[in-house]
């Protein structure tokens, strides 16, 4: 494959946690091929030059963060990113208690790693209730973060999943007052929404704003006290370093979409509100997600009475890629912890993210294929007057 | 099993089905059931522990209680999950539920 050129006939609107790469992004990534291959951790000129393209992408980084560059790191992926971030702050604060207190709809991987740490650490992982659009309750969680025990505490910025916005400033006050460190998972809106400073450690994903996979970011404030798991490595965030091409593509992808943000927050948010509002005309429809407190470019909805993997493929075949949380579109039995834990509708989910190459076009294309698409998989089950 | 104001529950097997399935089985035989029974459907499927609850509080019926149920006789755990139905369980002509 040498071109990222959209195929003309397709439309891809799953592009959350994996959206085409940005041409900048595309472009810093060949250049730090050229410039960048060499090991930045040897001193001869080649490995130098490496170094220099690394602290600059982690002082690009920082910058959008509103981080100082050292307390900046780049990680394998994502998922890397979130599991060391929870269970290094669990274990420094472990003389403080074992508890790690996280919403119900945080990522798989920040579950599983509160989980693992509570374990370590003779305490437990406390999951704190959403209401019905996603939205943890905030007032719950201030209670949980403050009961003695508790280690560390974890919130999403945005659910990637239904867009919500998460109360994260209410959150960090209350995180603050307890002295317990809060970890921000900013890994569905970095580069869409404005992150602020309500974060202690905060962690991204360069291929949700259309950089590589293969690299996550994670930072951490000076003040917090951090004891790497895992065995000795120089650098304990990415054992035996991170590539140089990666990193720096992800910091430039992220300076490209930090740049355009306000007109693509305005021109995506319209695309998603006629979205948001055409799919509540199909009958027996949730359109699911915090009305207006959401992410600009996320939106979700489960049919009553439809089968998501066929109705993806319906769409698929109809040249229209989507994403969805539904049980029967995964390997496993499982449904969305995240539909499930708002108590909407599980079955017959679809999501889709538009990333900047998203154009009306493209929504209009979804929108017309969509109704008829439920509506024969409907038939297909014999659902009429259900 | 007939269900009925008094009696047992009416009862909906829908084990070893997948999404959506089980809820299309429960919506099939509400339809022709009068307010204020109580159904029962049984359900291998973890996904329709959430989408029932979801599917009565849209089609305007009462959750009424939930079991995770594992037989002793070595079949597949399951959940028991009862609804209390409303005035009105059948959607409209135009396929929306009654507000």
């Amino acid at each position: 494959m040498t071109h990222t050129t959209p195929h003309p006939d397709r439309v891809h609107l799953d592009n959350g946690g994996r959206a085409r790469w940005h041409p900048l992004a595309r472009r810093a990534f060949l250049q730090a091929l050229d410039d960048g291959w060499a090991d930045p951790r040897r001193l001869h000129a080649e490995g130098r030059r490496a170094a220099a393209l690394l602290d600059g992408a982690r002082e690009a980084v920082a910058a959008v963060l509103g981080a100082r560059t050292e307390e900046v790191r780049f990680a394998h992926s994502h998922t890397a990113a979130l599991h060391s971030a929870v269970l290094a702050a669990a274990a420094g604060r472990r003389r403080a208690g074992g508890d790690v207190v996280v919403s119900a709809v945080e990522r798989a991987a920040v579950l599983h790693a509160a989980h693992d740490a509570a374990a370590a650490h003779g305490g437990r992982r406390v999951d704190v209730p959403v209401e019905r659009t996603g939205r943890v309750d905030a007032g719950a969680m201030t209670e949980a973060v403050a009961a003695p025990g508790v280690a560390l505490a974890a919130l999403q910025h945005a659910n990637g999943e239904v867009g919500t916005l998460q109360p994260v400033e209410d959150v960090h006050a209350a995180t603050a007052r307890a002295g317990v460190p809060l970890l921000v998972d900013a890994g569905a809106s970095l580069g869409h929404v404005e992150l602020g400073p309500a974060w202690d450690l905060v962690a991204a994903d360069p291929a949700d704003w259309g950089a590589p996979g293969g690299v996550g970011v994670v930072a951490a404030r000076g003040r917090v006290r951090l004891v790497p798991r895992g065995p000795e490595d120089p650098e304990p965030w990415a054992p035996g370093g991170v590539s140089v091409p990666a990193a720096f593509a992800a910091a430039v992808g992220l300076q490209a979409v930090v740049a355009d943000r306000e007109a693509e927050d305005a021109r995506r948010r319209a695309l998603v509100d006629r979205v948001r509002a055409t799919v509540a005309t199909v009958p027996d429809v949730e359109v699911v997600g915090d009305p207006d407190a959401r992410l600009p470019h996320v939106a979700t909805f489960s049919f009553l009475y439809v089968d998501g993997e066929a109705l993806l493929s319906e769409l698929d075949r109809a040249g229209v890629a989507v994403g969805s949380g539904s049980a029967c579109t995964a390997s496993t039995l499982e449904p969305s912890h995240v539909l499930a834990a708002m108590g909407v509708l599980t079955h017959g989910n679809v999501r889709i993210a538009l990333d900047r190459s998203t154009t009306e076009h493209d929504v209009e294309r979804l929108l017309a294929v969509l109704p008829g698409a439920v509506e024969r998989v409907r038939d297909a089950l014999g659902v009429r007057g259900l | 099993m007939n269900g009925g104001r008094a009696g047992a529950p009416e009862v909906v097997d829908a084990r070893g089905l997948r999404c959506p399935l089980p809820v299309v089985r429960l919506a099939a035989r509400a339809r022709d059931l009068p307010a204020g029974t109580l159904v029962t459907v049984l359900a291998t499927d973890p996904a329709a522990r959430h989408d029932v609850p979801a599917w009565a509080r849209m089609r305007g019926h009462a959750t009424a209680g939930e079991r995770r149920v594992v037989p002793d006789d070595g079949d597949p755990a399951h959940w028991e999950l009862t609804v209390r139905l409303g005035p009105a369980s059948r959607a409209d002509d135009d396929g929306r539920p009654p507000r």
